[in-house]
């Protein structure tokens, strides 16, 4: 870094200090009340960061969807938070047609969740791959504006096909009697406290549920990064994410592998569809956007196209939402979230940890 | 080309088609007079306002469809659009906006949301004014000086003459005799939440001021992401301030479900720690958004009389009301009935096609014994006499009357 660079973020770090300083108190920054009640009962931080770690879980898992996209194609997949929305769907109908709720046996609980987890994934997997072929792969060498477009239509498509299905009761009875509320799905996961079940005499609740989220999350983004780091085709992948034109040369069957890398993306949006559906419990067709704008702000993060910034997005996120829940004001949270976004990219344009999967100069 | 110029001749001769086909048939005064709704038909609130609707139309077909020489005309339109899932401020300034040229429209029904109200106001206001009956807005703002913001009602109405009424008791009331059911109740420590909508963060703000006169202690009042993917984080912050009483101002739409589930899964279950809510919540949709297990318990204010307490005329029109259409009516059913009849009447007395003389009848309206509501009448600001409210509880994924309040 040049002297005049380091000069430069000197400057710009005081004027980011002088500005939120200026302007946290109204969206509710201040400092020593937020130090006061940290001291006062630091437990509650503890818990918040729990909550948070849990929540940004599930951002992460979604966040991936929209990296490894970008990672490869360099498009800012928008219909990726409404097919997430679309497993909700799929997972509460496979709850829903099988019957089981939270008085069921717990024998008959797991083959459920996993038929669900199974049907949602291969569901959305399956879609996501017809919407590359459909939607995007002509646009391919089309201006890069023109796939974006595209994919807020497939965003705006799926939308309604959520609003569609919610008012499918003469088929799903469960759905309710109106298309557009939203939907309560059974409380399955088991609900237990784990550390006073370990005997740990504390406030903090932290129950199997929340312990649930958080090992699927890492299973499935340890697994993810083991595919692409180790196996053949995910050396394929980072190969066409490089260079495509380099790949082609060398024998890799580049439709394929990105057909592949949505494949890969919406099973990953399907299985955070159960997820999330059995974590929060809320089926509605508005839920994708919501959730796709914080998992896209997580990928930003993180720097898009890079699975572990992805990773570390999501989870940053979900702190930070909790912690501003917690000690500034609910109001301000989603403020908060992009302000911390801003003030990273401010310094790190690229995101956290940069763009690693993709060459672009 | 050739192909390309003939095309455009093409498309400019279909567009001049539709133009003269849908211009206004000359100025030759028709006898019809339009009444239009403008209420939100696309998203959760289509279940309430359906029967909105209904009720309208059965005040509507009642009269035949005539009041002396003229022929009433009901239109249903939406307010909400299927990408908000609720009302939408575009499609309500474009609703008043179509309101204002048709030259037929005589009374606008609506709104159904009071933030709704707050964009159709001056719009119709400066148009005649437009006579608007609000069979469900409750925000005090909208028509009383000093219960809402600075400058408010004043500010909706430019013309300086009021084209705005209603025939539901506003929030006022209902928030605060929210506060003093919690009293009753024995509640000692209450946390306030709100949509941040007019309507929500109002009722919020009347309960609030009415707790502390009633010697609750206040732990916290905020605004909610209304669309959050959950809310654990802000009820664990809430659980540990140890409440015995939530209050959420707000609606359905703007997730109050999801609120609730996450109230009790950090460990706050409705029997330690009471759930209330305004009229806002006072549907079926919210039982479904919460899921029936979780809304057990759960305390709602209305602003009038529930279904289930109807007496004399009221429970009359209930019994006409299934026979017709076959279905419950939500609370709201018989207040679109109970414009729709004012509407009406007020157009028989003014006794001519003239937006003026309308709203000066509907304003006169005194005494008004026509409908099923009892009989009332509109103050200077526009607002019912009436102000009976109703505490219900929700039993057995039900709403069952408990208690009389304001009284």
């Amino acid at each position: 870094m040049s002297q005049q660079r380091k000069w430069l973020n000197g400057l710009l770090a005081i004027a980011v200090i002088y500005i939120v300083l200026l302007i946290g108190p109204t969206a509710g920054l201040d400092i020593p009340r937020v130090a006061r009640e940290i001291a006062a009962n630091p437990e509650t931080l503890l818990q918040q960061m729990l909550v948070g770690l849990a929540n940004g879980s599930i951002v992460a898992i979604i966040a991936l969807g929209y990296t490894l996209v970008y990672g490869i194609i360099e498009l800012i997949n928008f219909a990726h938070g409404d097919l997430f929305m679309l497993g909700v769907f799929t997972s509460f109908t496979v709850i829903g047609l099988s019957g089981v709720d939270e008085k069921s046996s717990s024998s008959e609980t797991i083959v459920v969740v996993l038929l669900a987890f199974v049907v949602s994934s291969v569901f959305c997997a399956t879609l996501n791959v017809f919407i590359e072929r459909f939607a995007y792969r002509p646009l391919r060498n089309a201006p890069r504006l023109a796939p974006l477009i595209s994919a807020i239509g497939v965003s705006f498509i799926l939308i309604n096909v959520g609003l569609f299905w919610g008012g499918l009761r003469v088929i799903f009875p469960f759905m309710g009697n109106n298309a557009a509320a939203p939907k309560s799905i059974p409380d399955l996961l088991p609900r237990f406290d784990l550390l006073q079940a370990m005997g740990i005499q504390t406030n903090i609740a932290f129950t199997s549920k929340d312990l649930i989220v958080i090992v699927v999350a890492s299973v499935l983004m340890i697994s993810l990064r083991f595919f692409i780091q180790r196996t053949r085709l995910g050396k394929a992948m980072r190969a066409t994410a490089q260079n495509r034109d380099a790949a082609m040369i060398m024998g890799i069957n580049i439709n394929q592998v990105i057909s592949l890398t949505f494949l890969i993306g919406g099973a990953l949006a399907g299985a955070g569809g159960l997820l999330v559906g059995l974590y929060n419990n809320t089926a509605v067709f508005t839920m994708g956007f919501t959730a796709g704008l914080r998992a896209f702000t997580a990928a930003v993060l993180g720097g898009i196209g890079n699975i572990t910034g992805a990773m570390m997005g999501g989870v940053l996120i979900g702190i930070i939402a909790a912690f501003s829940d917690q000690y500034f004001s609910s109001r301000w949270t989603n403020a908060w979230v992009f302000a911390v976004l801003v003030i990273i990219l401010i310094f790190r344009p690229t995101g956290l940890l940069g763009e690693r999967t993709s060459d672009k100069a | 080309m050739k192909s390309k110029i003939l095309l455009s001749i093409l498309l400019v001769a279909l567009l001049a088609v539709i133009a003269v086909a849908c211009a206004p048939a000359g100025p030759a005064a028709t006898n019809e007079i339009k009444i239009v709704s403008s209420l939100p038909r696309t998203g959760s609130s289509k279940g309430q306002t359906d029967t909105v609707v209904n009720g309208i139309k059965m005040a509507v077909d009642e009269a035949n469809g005539k009041v002396g020489n003229f022929t009433i005309t009901y239109l249903d339109w939406d307010d909400a659009t299927a990408a908000a899932g609720k009302w939408d401020p575009a499609q309500e300034t474009e609703n008043a906006n179509k309101a204002v040229a048709d030259k037929d429209v005589m009374v606008y029904i609506g709104t159904f949301n009071s933030g709704a109200a707050k964009l159709s106001i001056p719009i119709l206001n400066a148009a005649g004014p437009l006579v608007m009956v609000s069979p469900a807005n409750t925000y005090p703002g909208l028509t009383k000086p000093g219960k809402g913001e600075a400058g408010e009602p004043d500010k909706y109405y430019p013309s300086k003459v009021r084209n705005y009424t209603r025939v539901v008791p506003a929030d006022d009331i209902q928030g605060a005799v929210g506060a003093q059911w919690a009293k009753q109740l024995k509640a000692t420590k209450v946390y306030i939440l709100d949509d941040q909508e007019t309507y929500g963060k109002g009722i919020a703000d009347v309960f609030e001021a009415e707790a502390k006169k009633q010697g609750l202690t206040v732990l916290g009042h905020e605004g909610i992401d209304a669309k959050a993917a959950d809310y654990k984080a802000l009820m664990t912050k809430v659980k540990g301030l140890n409440p015995d009483l939530i209050y959420f101002g707000g609606i359905t739409q703007n997730n109050a479900g999801q609120l609730l589930k996450d109230k009790i899964n950090v460990g706050m279950a409705n029997d330690k720690v009471i759930f209330m809510g305004p009229d806002g919540i006072y549907e079926d949709a919210f039982i479904d958004a919460a899921g029936k297990a979780n809304v057990e318990g759960v305390l709602v204010t209305f602003g009038g009389v529930t279904v289930d307490q109807y007496t004399g005329k009221a429970k009359d029109w209930l019994a006409a009301y299934k026979k017709k259409f076959n279905a419950d009516p939500e609370v709201y059913a018989i207040y679109g009935y109970e414009a729709g009849k004012v509407a009406l009447d007020a157009i028989a007395r003014a006794g001519t096609k003239d937006r003026k003389a309308i709203r000066d009848a509907v304003f006169a309206t005194k005494d008004f014994d026509k409908g099923v509501l009892g009989k009332w009448s509109f103050d200077a600001n526009g607002d019912t006499t009436i102000l009976t409210m109703s505490g219900s509880s929700i039993k057995g994924g039900k709403f069952v009357f408990s208690t009389l309040l304001g009284q």
